[in-house]
């Protein structure tokens, strides 16, 4: 069993930062946990990584429970926090070499599990890590988490501050971790990163909206939703909340997401009323539902 | 074996933060010598070479003999010879000077019938120290103008106090600086940087990864702490070395015992370090409170600069939780009056409990998690 | 009146020694418009803003801003435009109302004139039970919002927002964009410098700089077609030959 988690809770002072989370993450599995800045995805991790006690509820890694075998959940477990937290005054190969001899190990040991990786950022092995480029200093912390060949891998929101191509290229090497069979948790406040996830759990406000595979949670979306564009895109968010039978009105990139409160809705009608609101190349389409979409309705 | 490595990995990390920091090395290295070269050289008790003034009413033989006595010591020079009472005020105005010398009518003639006359000294007091010194000073070579003529004219008896001043005799004052800069360097380098150097790791994050791994918080605070062992050790070395040959100060007692002395007091700041980083989350507030809470009242309660018995009751006793109070007076006996660890047992214990008492506390305080 | 450009920008450099941060770009952006200033870490693009906002001083080129030109009226463009960023917005140790006194004062707002302010605001952002809150215990939604309104309370000619909803919970952020569209359509200009290609979407144009220059400039519509692909990641990942942006001038270094 990977990752097992029973009723988890947590305060802080006044302010619940986790209420009652509860999930499981199987072996070998890649497992996304969704939710904005906020939602207590970092609260969770820390619970997991051994470094806060929840207030309640229990957890286990690989068999080992969160709170008593805490010394043998650290030698089993890599963690990249939130933060960029390497030292920014060592060069990339110190700051790997640092981290493999305090897990009691080398980097030529476990070179074949980091080698992908690595490899990308040798030429620059004798340039300090606070000089590298955030793409770089992701694969860094990548690498020195993985140096001691971790049974289960967690990385706190690890694509953020990274541009579009190194987001890319850093899914593409954690698919490659996991057909190796690490188990690894990961969280993201992008939705558009749940996809590339066997199972994710969307999470805000400290509690868990739902988990399930991706596919299976957009398809459980209770409404079609129509993709609306227009010439004035302020007037047509307007006009659409005048609309009395909007259920939902979600601007979307070019388009807003619509939903409609009727089951019998014709695009039509919604078109001549656009029309009497001088809104100009108006276009009304049926689009599929994404994870941003279910997200709201379920956090409404 | 594994673990060795491991920790040797460890110092080994933190000695290449220490040198790739241009400003802790800074701290480290420039400041005792700054510090001591301050003290040594500037900042000092002793008077050289002061302007005063004379106003010299008799101008005859025996004064003109005084003023010779008095410009010919290093210690005064006499820049200005006034003519009447109304000219003091401007001479003193003018700031130059700092005492004025005035010898009454008929100064010789007087001795010579009623066997007395007076001189009197008038001296700025904006700074008291100088203007006392100024006064002490004159009467010492007055007294000794006295005895001088005194052995051609016998006097049936007289008491003469004859002061000795021993383990200092020529009062230098870097002799008193040497053990409070020594004192204060150490604290300064050991309590502050250690804290700074842990709550960094904390600011980073880093902290977090090593609290995730194997290693145990001992192993990370003993490795955080033992470069600045070397370090401080090293700091200690060049100040007594300084201070034996750039200020000739002779080191009276053993230098073993010295050497123990110091790593013990290094070892008690380490352990105050280590406990001010439990408690701090910033790099700014463990210097603030290095600073507020050590550093402070090592330099005034401690005797270093204010003598501890010249204070009120309330402060004497603060004074005896002041590490750095035992500690001066340690090095004191060991470098001035040459003095065994027969003599500064009980500062050494104080200073052992003290430090046992800290490092308990750190190791209580300290945290296997994050809260 | 909506044709009218607030900024121009021609042949704009920068070089830091022998390199060259900006190369040479040019665009317009007009009155009212939501413009997008796409790149990658590194790609220069927080160089450029910063030379359009009047804190660098182009090597090469010349860019009007609200009228005013980067090199002679530098002053006068920081009167002229607001700047909101994610990382810093206001002071969490103060409450919202001394945030908007003290940003209201700092632009030269007569008191009066921020107390109008403040009440406007209270009223549009429904702020009535938080305004004597520390602006450090509001969810991170609604500080991105009261900044928004904060950087826009001395009637700027044009807004320069610096990724504003990254992190944001997905329905918070579309009202922020809600209100950002209706400041647009105020005749205020929006400038928004982002990687976040989710962002991208929802601007009228945006341009993409790589390596320095400005690889694509068009509606994300007819991006979207051009390269005949369905979001805006993916014109960005087209755009931005790997590795040349994880590395970014093939050197690795961080110049952001």
């Amino acid at each position: 069993m990977g990752i097992k988690i029973e009723n988890i809770s947590k305060s802080f002072k006044k302010i619940e930062a986790l209420k009652d989370i509860t999930f499981n993450v199987n072996d070998g599995e890649l497992f996304g946990l969704i939710g904005p800045d906020g939602a207590g995805k970092t609260t969770l991790f820390r619970i997991l990584t051994t470094l806060l006690i929840a207030n309640e509820g229990t957890a286990s890694i690989v068999g080992f429970d969160v709170e008593k075998d805490f010394q043998k959940i650290r030698n089993i477990i890599g963690y990249m926090p939130g933060k960029f937290s390497l030292y920014q005054d060592l060069t990339v190969e110190e700051n790997l070499k640092f981290f493999a001899t305090i897990f009691g190990t080398t980097i030529e040991e476990n070179y074949d599990l980091i080698k992908d990786i690595y490899i990308q950022i040798e030429p620059f092995k004798n340039r300090r890590a606070g000089k590298l480029s955030g793409g770089m200093k992701q694969k860094l912390a990548l690498s020195c988490a993985l140096i001691h060949k971790p049974k289960v891998l967690f990385l706190d929101e690890p694509t953020t501050g990274v541009d579009p191509v190194s987001r890319k290229e850093f899914w593409e090497m954690l698919k490659r971790l996991q057909q190796k069979g690490i188990t690894i948790l990961v969280s993201t406040p992008y939705m558009d990163e749940a996809a590339l996830c066997d199972r994710i759990a969307l999470i805000q406000d400290g509690r868990i909206l739902q988990i399930d595979t991706p596919e299976e949670i957009i398809k459980h979306y209770p409404k079609t939703i129509y993709n609306v564009c227009a010439d004035n895109m302020y007037k047509l968010i307007e006009s659409l909340k005048k609309y009395t039978h909007n259920y939902n009105v979600y601007p979307f990139g070019e388009f807003v997401h619509y939903t409609d409160k009727r089951i019998d809705f014709n695009p039509n009608e919604l078109l001549h009323f656009l029309e009497e609101q001088q809104l100009k190349n108006i276009q009304i389409n049926k689009t599929q539902p994404t994870i941003e979409d279910t997200f709201m309705e379920l956090a409404k | 074996m594994g673990l060795m490595k491991r920790f040797i990995g460890f110092i080994k990390k933190e000695f290449y933060h220490i040198f790739r920091d241009k400003r802790s090395l800074f701290i480290l290295f420039g400041m005792p010598i700054a510090q001591i070269m301050l003290f040594g050289f500037a900042v000092t008790n002793e008077i050289n070479n002061v302007d005063i003034a004379i106003l010299d009413h008799s101008k005859d033989v025996t004064t003109k003999e005084i003023i010779n006595k008095i410009s010919a010591s290093k210690y005064f020079s006499v820049s200005n010879y006034i003519r009447n009472e109304a000219e003091i005020e401007t001479a003193f105005k003018k700031g130059k000077i700092k005492a004025v010398l005035v010898f009454e009518k008929d100064f010789s003639k007087k001795i010579g019938k009623e066997n007395i006359a007076t001189i009197q000294v008038i001296a700025d007091a904006t700074d008291p120290n100088t203007a006392n010194t100024i006064s002490n000073y004159t009467s010492a070579i007055l007294q000794k103008y006295q005895q001088e003529i005194n052995t051609t004219i016998k006097i049936p008896y007289q008491i003469i106090p004859k002061t000795r001043m021993v383990y200092n005799p020529e009062l230098k004052s870097v002799f008193m600086f040497v053990p409070g800069v020594m004192t204060i360097i150490l604290m300064l380098v050991s309590a502050m940087m250690t804290s700074i150097s842990i709550t960094r790791e904390k600011e980073l994050g880093t902290m977090e990864i090593l609290l995730v791994s194997p290693l145990k918080p001992s192993q990370v605070i003993v490795g955080k702490v033992v470069p600045y062992i070397f370090l401080s050790i090293i700091n200690a070395v060049i100040i007594v070395l300084l201070s034996i040959f750039v200020f000739k100060m002779p080191i009276q007692g053993s230098l073993i015992l010295l050497g123990i002395e110091s790593i013990l007091f290094i070892i008690t700041s380490l352990s105050l370090g280590i406990l001010i980083s439990t408690i701090s989350a910033s790099q700014q507030t463990a210097m603030m409170i290095s600073l507020m809470a050590l550093m402070l009242p090592t330099i005034l309660l401690s005797g270093f600069i204010f003598p501890i018995t010249s204070m009120p009751v309330v402060l004497q006793v603060i004074s005896n939780i002041i590490p750095a109070k035992w500690f001066i007076i340690i090095l004191k006996g060991i470098m001035l009056k040459g003095v065994g660890l027969s003599f500064v047992w009980k500062e050494t214990l104080i200073l052992v409990i003290m430090t046992l008492f800290f490092i308990g506390l750190s190791i209580k305080k300290y945290k296997i998690r994050l809260e | 009146m909506k044709e009218e450009a607030v900024i121009q920008v021609e042949n704009l450099t920068k070089k830091f020694g022998d390199f060259t941060a900006v190369n040479a770009i040019s665009f317009e952006v007009k009155k009212g418009e939501i413009f997008g200033f796409l790149g990658a870490n590194g790609a220069g693009k927080t160089t450029a803003m910063k030379m359009l906002i009047g804190i660098y001083k182009p090597t090469s080129g010349n860019a009007q801003v609200a009228s005013f030109n980067v090199y002679k009226n530098p002053n006068e463009i920081k009167k002229n435009i607001g700047y909101m960023s994610q990382k810093f917005a206001l002071y969490d140790d103060l409450t919202v109302k001394e945030n908007i006194t003290f940003f209201g004062g700092i632009y030269g707002l007569s008191r009066s004139q921020i107390k109008e302010k403040t009440a406007q605001l209270i009223e549009e952002l429904n702020l009535q039970e938080t305004v004597n809150q520390l602006v450090g215990t509001l969810p991170l939604g609604w500080k991105q919002k009261i900044s928004f309104s904060v950087a826009l309370l001395h009637n700027p000619k044009i807004v320069f927002l610096d990724e504003p909803t990254s992190g944001v919970d997905p329905i918070t952020r579309r009202q922020f964009w809600e209100m950002i569209y209706e400041t647009a359509n105020n005749g205020t200009t929006i400038f928004v410098t982002t990687h976040y290609m989710d962002e991208a979407e929802y601007c009228d144009r945006v341009s993409i700089m790589v390596n320095g220059n400005i690889e694509a400039l068009d509606t994300p519509k007819k991006l979207k077609k051009q390269f005949n692909v369905v979001t805006m990641n993916d014109v960005f990942l087209k755009l931005a030959r790997s590795p040349s942006l994880t590395l970014p001038f093939g050197k690795g270094v961080k110049n952001d």
